[in-house]
């Protein structure tokens, strides 16, 4: 044990080893932060984006850093809405009708087009529909009609959809027509907005809200994906699951595999031969098809991939290796003296034996640990990703279903690979340098 | 015969043996684990009441029947087939069929998948797809194998020097496997800069001439190729300028050097002959991690591959084609570590039967 913690003291004076620990501390960091500010259930919630959960995200936005680099000034995401800070008007009319003004002005900085705009109204009546009308208005005091509709209870307005408004400006679409500078239509015109609404409402206790949502081209840390769900959630939550994934399985499989070697070793004959050659095996079945069998035919969910992944890991070709050090320390004459005072074979075995393998263990333990993190990347590329878990797989997933590298939407893939290379290199850099520390092929004088 | 050549030809022999044993079990694993859902069993129904059905009903006598009639005389002859397949027999034994035919891959037909031919046959959708992911297979493994022999051999001789230390900088990028950067080199060179293809193995359409049709081939072999060698070559200079660095320091190179043999005599017979069983055990190791994950690497490039068929297999839920995938990589692996175990008996003078010999 002495060994080990003198290893432990020179990781200090290996930069790629402060390195890799840095970055793991910084995962660890990031997954406690996932874990306590969004919890489980609204982590779940979020990312299978039910009905209104992401009303007011853009689709494909870009994450919001790309607005730090010079010359780039995309738009963010603007909501405006009559139940948060936009005042109506009512006046009211002879016959019980009275007629609802809401205007919704707002500032247009930005050198890009929108991505989208929706109209959201929320109705309360019994019988009779209200009627709105609504207009654009831009800051050369144009006058654009927006046209004219009932509504029902809860409505909404796609104003990027409407063929109607599209023709009425010549074509051009509704996002980006309504922005332009009337002389040169590829040129946004910067200044005050508005929108406003004129509506009637025919009973007495009848209102209505609106809500302007102008989608911008940036969101959030990491973007969005096709289905306007925020990327940051699915990155997030990926550090603790991936964290969680590859350190269970790494001890699931490095245990029972140090177990196993020792066993066979300290009571040879037949158990040594037996698992010998169950290891010759297990080195050639085909690992990933396996659990791609079970992934199809049994269970997507991570846990049971777990399960599997261990038990292929049990009698990995460590077990070779293992093996040849314990029969030099079965030899040994420490253990000839606990035989002597009495210890029984399991105590022999794990207080004597098992903690000489250590140096070897450890850095493959943690090489193991990035191995499995892309193995579970892996298993979602193939769309045997955890059905409710957001994971960085499963966002690759996402992204090559929809042809991201093809449509251009590069942060889609991109954001979830620097997890995996991150997470990947932090580890790997740290198993080197312990792998070099522990075992010393080369002693240079 | 020649004292090695026998001594080769019955190591091949044991090897051979040992090694379809051990294909015999991961089929059979593979065929329980499938089968833990009755899958094979539907599948073997589903066969057998398409075989009755074609054959009743081109029955002139049968057609004149009522539908209520044929459709119980069709239940009659499936029952009646099932008997003598065996299919009311307990599992464990039926199990053992199955195992026959999975590995003389008589592996029925696909349910939804079809080869380019357009047969539903399994075998033959399955043996169109290989040629595919042998050409990237062995192309990409030997190119690593022969650079990082020559880039190791080269580092060991300027062991400390600024490209010997980078080497060993680099070797954590292995960490990521190929198709993860593969994705990378799709969005630099066919995204980006729009010089290389996405993926495929040919250009659509494929040109006629067969000059122009491997130049195209080999245009689409750049990419994952170029993606394996990144996601192993380090790790694996690393591992040999070791094993090149800790040969070098025995006493007999000492010895040449002091006898004064060029160095690449030396290389060759003092440094290189030895190590070159160990290389090729490590190389067929690493081999097996690279077939895996060339799986995923045929799905990010769409290499019309096992690997894609596997995928597709997957995603349309076609059970014997991915039972049939799982075998034909079972047989791959083995057959990769058999043509390694040949060569390790060639180079190695100590191999015998029964490994006694093995370092």
């Amino acid at each position: 044990m002495t060994a080990l913690r003198q290893g432990l003291k020179q990781l200090g004076r290996h930069p790629s080893a402060v390195v890799g620990i840095i970055i793991i501390v910084g995962l660890i960091c990031l997954a406690i932060y996932a874990v306590t500010t969004i919890p489980y259930g609204e982590a779940i919630r979020l990312w299978r984006g039910g009905e209104g959960v992401w009303d007011e995200s853009p689709r494909n936005a870009l994450p919001g850093w790309v607005n730090l680099l010079p010359g780039t000034n995309l738009p963010n995401t603007l909501v405006l809405s009559t139940k948060n800070g936009v005042s109506k008007s009512v006046e009211v009319l002879p016959a019980g009708v009275k007629a609802v003004g809401v205007a919704m002005p707002f500032d247009y900085w930005y050198d890009d087009f929108p991505s989208e705009l929706a109209l959201f109204f929320e109705a309360r009546f019994d019988r009779w529909k209200p009627k709105v009308s609504m207009f654009w208005l831009t800051p050369d005091r144009r006058q654009i009609p927006l046209g004219e509709r009932s509504l029902s209870a809860s409505e909404r307005y796609s104003i990027s959809l409407d063929p109607r408004l599209r023709e009425r400006l010549r074509g051009q679409l509704p996002e980006v027509g309504l922005f332009a500078d009337p002389t040169k239509k590829t040129i946004v015109l910067k200044g005050r907005y508005e929108l406003v609404i004129e509506a009637l409402v025919f009973e007495e206790a009848s209102d209505i809200d609106a809500k302007l949502v102008v989608y911008g081209k940036v969101k959030g840390l990491a973007g969005t994906d096709d289905r306007r769900r925020d990327l940051w959630i699915a990155l997030l939550w990926g550090t603790p699951i991936a964290l969680a994934f590859g350190l269970l399985a790494a001890v699931g499989s490095t245990i029972t595999t140090l177990i196993i070697a020792a066993i066979g070793v300290w009571y040879g004959r037949w158990v040594d031969a037996v698992i010998q050659r169950i290891t010759e095996v297990n080195a050639i079945l085909p690992g990933l098809p396996i659990l791609i069998l079970v992934g199809t035919f049994y269970s997507r969910s991570i846990w049971v991939m777990l399960g599997v992944i261990v038990l292929l890991g049990i009698f990995s070709l460590s077990i070779k290796v293992y093996r040849s050090i314990f029969l030099q320390v079965k030899e040994a004459p420490y253990i000839e003296a606990a035989r002597a005072y009495g210890a029984g074979n399991l105590r022999i075995v794990f207080r004597y034996m098992v903690p000489k393998v250590v140096p070897v263990l450890v850095p493959q333990f943690v090489l193991l640990i990035p191995s499995l993190v892309f193995l579970e990347a892996a298993l979602a590329i193939l769309g045997l990703g955890d059905p409710v878990l957001p994971t960085w797989g499963k966002v690759l997933n996402d992204a090559f279903q929809s042809g991201a590298l093809y449509k251009g939407y590069y942060h889609w893939v991109v954001m979830p690979s620097i997890f995996l290379i991150v997470t990947g290199l932090g580890f790997a850099m740290l198993g080197y340098t312990l792998d070099r520390i522990f075992n010393p092929r080369l002693r240079v004088e | 015969m020649p004292p090695a050549l026998s001594r080769v030809t019955k190591y091949t022999l044991y090897r051979a043996i040992t090694l379809f044993l051990t294909v015999v079990v991961g089929v059979y694993l593979t065929i329980v684990i499938a089968n833990m859902g009755g899958h094979i069993d539907k599948i073997r129904i589903a066969q057998i009441r398409e075989a009755v059905g074609a054959r009743l009903l081109v029955d002139p006598q049968v057609q004149a029947l009522p539908a209520s009639e044929i459709h119980k005389r069709i239940e009659q002859q499936v029952n009646l087939e099932s008997q003598r397949l065996g299919l009311d027999k307990p599992f464990m034994l039926r199990s053992f069929n199955y195992l026959s035919d999975a590995l003389s891959l008589s592996l029925g037909r696909a349910e939804v998948l079809t080869s380019d031919s357009g047969s539903r046959q399994v075998r033959l959708i399955l043996v169109e797809r290989l040629p595919a992911t042998l050409l990237l297979f062995a192309t990409a493994n030997l190119l690593l194998f022969f650079v990082a022999i020559f880039v190791g051999l080269f580092l060991s001789r300027r062991y400390g020097s600024f490209l010997d230390r980078a080497v060993v900088a680099l070797a954590p990028v292995s960490a990521a496997p190929s198709w993860f950067y593969g994705i990378f080199l799709i969005l630099i060179f066919a995204a980006l800069l729009k010089v290389l293809p996405f993926g495929g193995m040919v250009s659509a359409p494929p040109p006629g001439p067969a000059l122009l049709y491997s130049l195209s081939v080999l245009k689409h072999l750049i990419l994952p190729v170029s993606a394996i060698l990144i996601g192993a070559i380090f790790v694996t200079i690393y591992s040999w300028r070791t094993f090149f660095l800790i040969y070098s320091a025995e006493d007999y190179v000492e010895m040449a050097k002091a006898k004064g043999l060029s160095s690449g005599t030396i290389e060759r017979r003092y440094i290189l002959r030895p190590t070159l069983p160990t290389i090729i055990t490590t190389f067929s190791l690493g081999i097996i991690g690279i077939w895996t994950g060339s799986i995923i690497l045929e799905i990010v490039f769409n290499w019309p591959g096992v690997g894609r068929l596997l995928f597709q297999a997957i995603g349309a839920f076609d059970t014997p084609v991915i039972v049939g995938a799982v075998v034909i990589y079972a047989y791959l692996l083995a057959l990769t570590v058999f043509l390694l175990d040949i060569a390790y008996a060639l180079v190695d003078p100590r191999v015998k039967v029964g490994g006694e010999g093995k370092p």
